[in-house]
């Protein structure tokens, strides 16, 4: 973990410096949220260390640059050691990229890619397909050194070569490289940093990795084995080899798959039990008792309350994470929820559900974002013009707080207080939101709907409050285009992701990040926090998923398969499945117990931008730009895992063989459906933009 | 990749925007090397543009991702850049230079200003449907029709070896009311595909629609009419409730054929062709109830109260054109419609004691069902017709009734037979020798050939490039020619520059989108 975390810094960095530059604050804070986010400051070696002061120095952010030193207790670095420490960094970065130093011989590279290949080709059934994803990084990194040693010509007949056989859902990135053909464009591409900093991860079984190493060994390729040496990382597990549908499954991610190690850690995913609430049947007041539990998802009530007060064995201990107390109206709110699931309609396989499609129509400005409120009654749109509008979904239409002259008027011990504050006026349809600069790429509400979060490209969140739709607070730190903001299910604390490929936790009342999760290769795209609000799952366009701890910002889980970059995440009720899509057009289901794919959902033909499960976990509805809403089985594959023995291995990635899980499909007219939501009765709404012809 | 055209900067590119930049001398190196590194930050741009189109959730491409990318890194994002739709280059070539350019218009300031305001676009808004019901998506004008015309079609003839459908098509008794049948999946019996039979009860809102439908078209009000006809020719999703419109079109041809109703004859078949217009509907499978209703209103011997009075001709006219509508459009190898027709009004031609106006039909049947029928058919006959009508015109009995049919029947011939012998017949055209190879007609029939042949001939000068449209234009009676013909050709060749233009468009968007995906 320690590549990936140093690159990102440095990237960190330079964000702020390329826009802050000045404002110390913002350049102090990222160190400290380095350390915050759980890297044991002992551990970060020396090196980094110089880099970082290097970097700041030769931004001219001295005060930053001092603040480092004291933290770290670094002599004052004037004079004499800045001219080392300037060595040294010139040093490691010319070390890095003269890795690549060699003669580059066009000839010689070929002969030694054939050979390999050939050998791929000639080994045995069971070990091909494993050794045949060697080839990818070993092309990569051929072509790679190629162009360093300046052999472009040599390099583009290299790549014109060999490009054609490597597999289809690498060719995104093959594009990207294909640009590069100068030595000096190696220098600041992000793939290429990337590729040089970070070593593709390959799994394979040992008697794959034997007969790899007796080819090796008869044949001495210089150039061959210090790729394989310096670029690759094989990790050998005991086992079977796997065969062709199990490799495919899990490749696809820009740095290979996730390594054996880095799915191992325990995860709590079980749901808290729920705090107890006296509930009299008659609503209004409820007991004032009720413990200071996390708060569960509204739709884990049962139609027996009792039912989930058992502990679930893997859930967290509820003082894990510190959690907002449960104010009266969240209890309130959370009595009306168990209410409303009461009547909510069974989903599955003979019961489809029904859909309300909302269509927002004359909307000259692509709609980039939707978000619906849990309890299904507001929905809020992000503009590509940088607006952001709320809308009211029931029939109370909204409005805003009477002035704090009229506020302090009333009475403030009145039942119907909440009621009385709001000016009557004001009631419109709709409410429309300044204050983003670019298109707005996210919209989340908190769950007591008081709140509304949104990112946008101009690189900062923004916090609105709905009871003045005024803006409260700019969250800074991204610089760079925000994909994605979340609320977490208890409220207070939100999380964000972006271009800067880094996931920030957000506490609402601090203008810095708690918590930053730090790890992906390329933009984290999508965002879904878990519902016991102790995990976030992060999707990115490195292709891969990963869920990190909330408590120490450590990463608990990669999960790779997906061909193209993930778009949208979603979880499934009782928190142990999470499923994914984007640009690949699949929908991949996980199970994060253990971080194994279950199941493979294709039938999409354009990206996929919105999931949601059904109250009761048993469907999952996906939605596109193809205009479509599917709805696919996924209690079959639930089933079949209940089943089955409980497959711990991780090194076999089997998919559950049930066929095909598609139940419905239902096509709009000209609409893509930008958002799913199912509410507490199960009706599915969806959302999205009537696009003219 | 390999096989595929990598656009790059060249450097004759860089040299051209250098001097447009006032730099005259650019070494040839400088501006290979300038091109190699245009190319590549292009490249760099372009996939990070992609990535916006991505988040915004589109499929094509936008200049403002550009704009963004540009942001992203650090680069000044184009002030003021406005691209339409299309492509603003216009291209000029002479002196054997080529040049592309901006077409900028002077503009009058006055104009701009005094200009009246345009009209503020609508607000934004929410407009919820029901997308489905309990996993059926209800046919209402904001979903889609609920099977699109190929499904129904694929649904006709299924592939590979079929299961006589049980009662789906002639069996079913499509008159039973409150039932309608629905495409049911596909279950797999012993390899062989069967059908299940489903029946299921229309909505509400269709048996309301049903009604209010049926009613107007039949009614007296003609607006109301007018309205429901477009309904009928324009809704999507009349799917379901095409084999009660077609029941009902047959049980009222029936039962206003022995009234002799001769309005609400034609109210009925306006309403087949209102169906026969609409794009979403596939008819193949009603037409056992369509074709003999349309046949009847052709062929009947008495439409009408007063035979002597009444207009009857016209309808049969009409009919006659929906029945070579529809042998175009739904005959196969299958169903020989074509033929089937041909043979009923050949056998009524032939029957010597069939009735003047079913004789009328058959003609008419037999002219609309296209030049060849009429070539083979009809022209053969031309001499033993010409006789009959002289007969009755001129013979010692006549009536009224039979004179006026005599005379629509010649002007039917006349109308008909003269284009088509204008094509085949070389030139020039003698009256006598009509004369002889056409009996009674041949003067008549001359005169008419000749006028044909001018028309063609006007038409060939004016629109050369689009003779197979006009000639089809011809063909169709309603639209007369001779006067609008200057006005249709002009028309033509706009619609021929305007489809031009969105071949350019369309090519410009699919770069774009091709683009889109590929980068």
């Amino acid at each position: 973990m320690a590549d990936p975390n140093r690159t990102v810094v440095v990237t960190d960095g330079s964000n702020d410096a390329s826009t802050v530059s000045g404002a110390a604050t913002g350049v102090q804070s990222s160190p400290k949220g380095e350390k915050g986010a759980g890297t044991d400051p002992s551990k970060m070696d020396q090196q980094t260390l110089a880099a970082v002061l290097q970097f700041l120095k030769n931004n001219k952010l001295k005060d930053a640059e001092a603040a480092l030193r004291r933290e770290a207790k670094l002599p004052d670095g004037n004079g004499d050691s800045s001219g080392s420490s300037r060595v040294a960094t010139s040093g490691e970065v010319s070390s890095v990229l003269s890795a690549y130093e060699s003669e580059g011989d066009l000839a010689r590279y070929c002969e030694y890619y054939n050979s390999l290949s050939s050998f791929i080709e000639s080994s045995l059934d069971a070990h091909k397909h494993e050794l045949g994803c060697l080839l990818y990084p070993v092309f990569i990194h051929m072509y790679l050194q190629l162009v360093y040693n300046r052999h472009e010509k040599e390099a583009h007949k290299f790549f014109n070569r060999f490009s054609v056989e490597q597999e289809d859902w690498h060719q995104e990135d093959l594009r990207t490289l294909s640009t590069v053909k100068t030595r000096e464009q190696m220098e600041g591409n992000d793939l290429m940093d990337t590729f040089r900093s970070s070593k593709f991860v390959l799994r394979m079984s040992r008697d794959s990795y034997q007969s790899l190493r007796r080819y090796l060994k008869q044949n001495e390729h210089r150039e061959l084995l210090s790729i394989l040496q310096d670029h690759l990382f094989i990790d050998v597990f005991d086992g079977v080899p796997r065969n062709r549908e199990q490799v495919q499954a899990t490749s696809g991610a820009m740095m290979g798959e996730a390594r054996r190690d880095a799915n191992k850690v325990k995860v709590l995913y079980g749901l808290p039990k729920e705090p107890d609430i006296n509930v009299p049947l008659d609503d209004d007041d409820e007991g004032a008792e009720g413990e200071d539990k996390p708060k569960k998802k509204k739709q884990k009530k049962d139609l027996l309350l009792n039912k989930n007060k058992k502990a679930d064995p893997n859930a967290p201990p509820p003082s894990r994470i510190p959690l907002p107390e449960l104010k009266d109206a969240d209890k309130l709110e959370k009595v009306l929820s168990w209410k409303e699931g009461l009547k909510r309609v069974p989903l599955g396989r003979e019961n489809l559900p029904s859909i309300c499609f909302y269509t927002l129509a004359n909307a000259y400005q692509n709609v980039s974002a939707v978000g619906v409120s849990e309890d299904s009654s507001l929905l809020a749109a992000g503009f590509e013009d940088s607006n952001v509008r709320v809308w009211s979904l029931s029939p109370q239409r909204l409005r805003t707080m009477r002035n704090a002259s009229e506020l302090d008027q009333l009475d403030k011990e009145a039942d119907d207080i909440v009621e009385r504050m709001m000016d009557e006026k004001t009631a419109a349809d709709s409410w429309l939101l300044h204050g983003h600069t670019g298109p707005v790429y996210a919209t989340s509400f908190s769950p007591d709907r008081e709140q509304l979060l949104t990112s946008s490209e101009d690189g900062t969140v923004r916090l609105w409050s709905l009871h003045t739709y005024s803006n409260l607070v700019v969250y800074k730190g991204h610089n760079y285009p925000v994909w994605d903001v979340q609320f977490s299910p208890t409220g207070y604390y939100f999380v964000s992701g972006g271009h800067d490929r880094v996931a920030r936790l957000w506490g609402t009342d601090q203008f810095q990040p708690i918590r930053m999760f730090v790890g992906h290769y390329s933009d984290v795209t999508c965002i879904q926090y878990h519902p016991n609000s102790n995990y976030v799952a992060t999707g990115s366009s490195d292709r891969t998923v990963r869920l990190w701890d909330v408590l120490n910002g450590n990463c608990v889980r990669v999960m790779t398969g997906h061909k193209a970059a993930v778009h949208t995440l979603a979880w499934s009720p009782d928190g142990r499945y999470l499923a994914s899509a984007g640009v690949d057009k699949n929908v991949l289901l996980w199970d994060i117990a253990y971080g194994r794919l279950l199941a493979e959902m294709k039938g999409h033909t354009d990206p996929i931008y919105s999931l949601c499960f059904s109250r009761e976990g048993s469907i999952l509805a996906s939605g596109g730009i193809d205009n479509t809403v599917k709805i696919w089985d996924v209690q079959k594959v639930f089933e079949e895992i209940a089943g089955s023995d409980d497959l711990t291995s991780l090194d076999r990635a089997s998919l559950v063989e049930v066929g095909s899980l598609l139940l419905g499909s239902f096509q709009t007219k000209a609409t893509p459906v930008l958002k799913l939501h199912f509410s507490h009765r199960n009706l599915l709404l969806g959302c999205g933009r009537y696009q003219h012809s | 990749m390999s096989d595929r055209v990598l656009p790059d900067v060249t450097a004759e590119s860089i040299k051209v925007i250098a001097e447009s930049a006032g730099i005259g001398q650019l070494p040839d190196e400088a501006a290979a090397a300038l091109a190699e590194d245009a190319t590549y930050r292009l490249k760099q741009i372009t996939q990070e543009a992609v990535k916006f189109m991505h988040h915004g959730k589109r499929r094509k491409l936008s200049t403002a991702d550009f704009d963004n990318a540009l942001k992203l890194k650090n680069v000044e994002p184009l002030y003021g850049f406005h691209a339409e739709e299309h492509i603003p280059f216009r291209f000029a070539s002479g002196g054997g230079r080529e040049l592309h350019f901006y077409e900028e218009k002077e503009v009058e300031l006055g104009d701009i200003i005094n200009a009246p305001l345009p009209r503020i676009p609508l607000d934004v808004n929410l407009k919820a449907h029901w997308l489905a019901i309990e996993g059926v998506q209800p046919s209402i004008p904001e979903n889609p029709p609920p099977v699109p015309k190929e499904d129904q079609h694929a649904a006709d003839r299924p592939p590979g070896v079929t299961a006589k459908p049980s009662g789906k098509d002639g069996t079913k008794p499509a008159g039973k009311p409150g039932k309608a049948e629905v495409k049911g999946l596909p279950s797999e019996v012993a390899g062989v595909k069967l059908k299940p039979v489903l029946t299921h009860e229309l909505s509400v809102e269709q048996q309301l629609y049903y009604r209010e439908i049926t009613e107007a078209c039949v009614g007296s009000c003609e607006s109301r009419r007018a309205e429901a006809l477009q309904s009928l020719a324009t809704d999507p999703g009349l799917h379901q409730m095409i084999p009660r419109f077609s029941t009902f079109v047959c049980e009222g041809v029936r039962v206003n054929v022995v009234q002799s109703n001769l309005a609400l004859l034609i109210y009925l078949m306006r309403m087949v062709k209102a169906l026969m217009d609409n794009t979403t509907l596939h008819l193949e499978k009603y037409l056992h109830e369509v074709i003999p209703a349309v046949a009847t209103c052709i062929l009947s011997k008495q439409l009408c109260q007063r035979p002597d009075v009444d207009n009857h001709w016209a309808l049969r006219d009409f009919a006659a054109r929906l029945m070579g509508n529809m042998c175009r459009n739904f005959s196969s190898n299958i169903n020989n419609i074509q033929s089937r027709m041909t043979k009923t009004y050949t056998k009524i031609l032939h029957d010597e004691q069939s009735h003047l106006a079913t004789r009328y039909g058959a003609l008419a049947g037999l002219a609309e069902m296209g030049h060849d029928v009429v070539k083979s058919l009809l022209i053969p006959k031309l001499k033993e017709e010409g006789e009959k009508v002289k007969m009755l015109m001129e013979g010692p009995v006549h009536n009224s009734v039979d004179k006026t049919a005599a005379e629509h029947i010649r002007a039917l011939l006349l109308k008909h037979c003269a284009p088509v012998l204008a094509k085949i017949r070389p030139g020039p055209d003698n009256q006598e020798q009509y004369k002889t190879d056409f009996g009674h007609l041949g003067p008549l029939l001359c005169a008419h050939v000749v006028k044909a042949r001018q028309q063609q001939q006007q038409q060939q000068l004016q629109a050369t490039t689009t003779t197979a449209a006009a000639a089809s234009v011809v063909q169709r009676p309603t639209l007369q020619i001779p006067q609008k013909s200057d006005w249709v050709s002009c028309s033509l060749v706009f619609a021929q520059i305007n489809s031009c233009f969105k071949t350019i468009f369309c090519e410009s968007e699919k770069y774009l989108d091709d683009f889109a995906s590929d980068s």
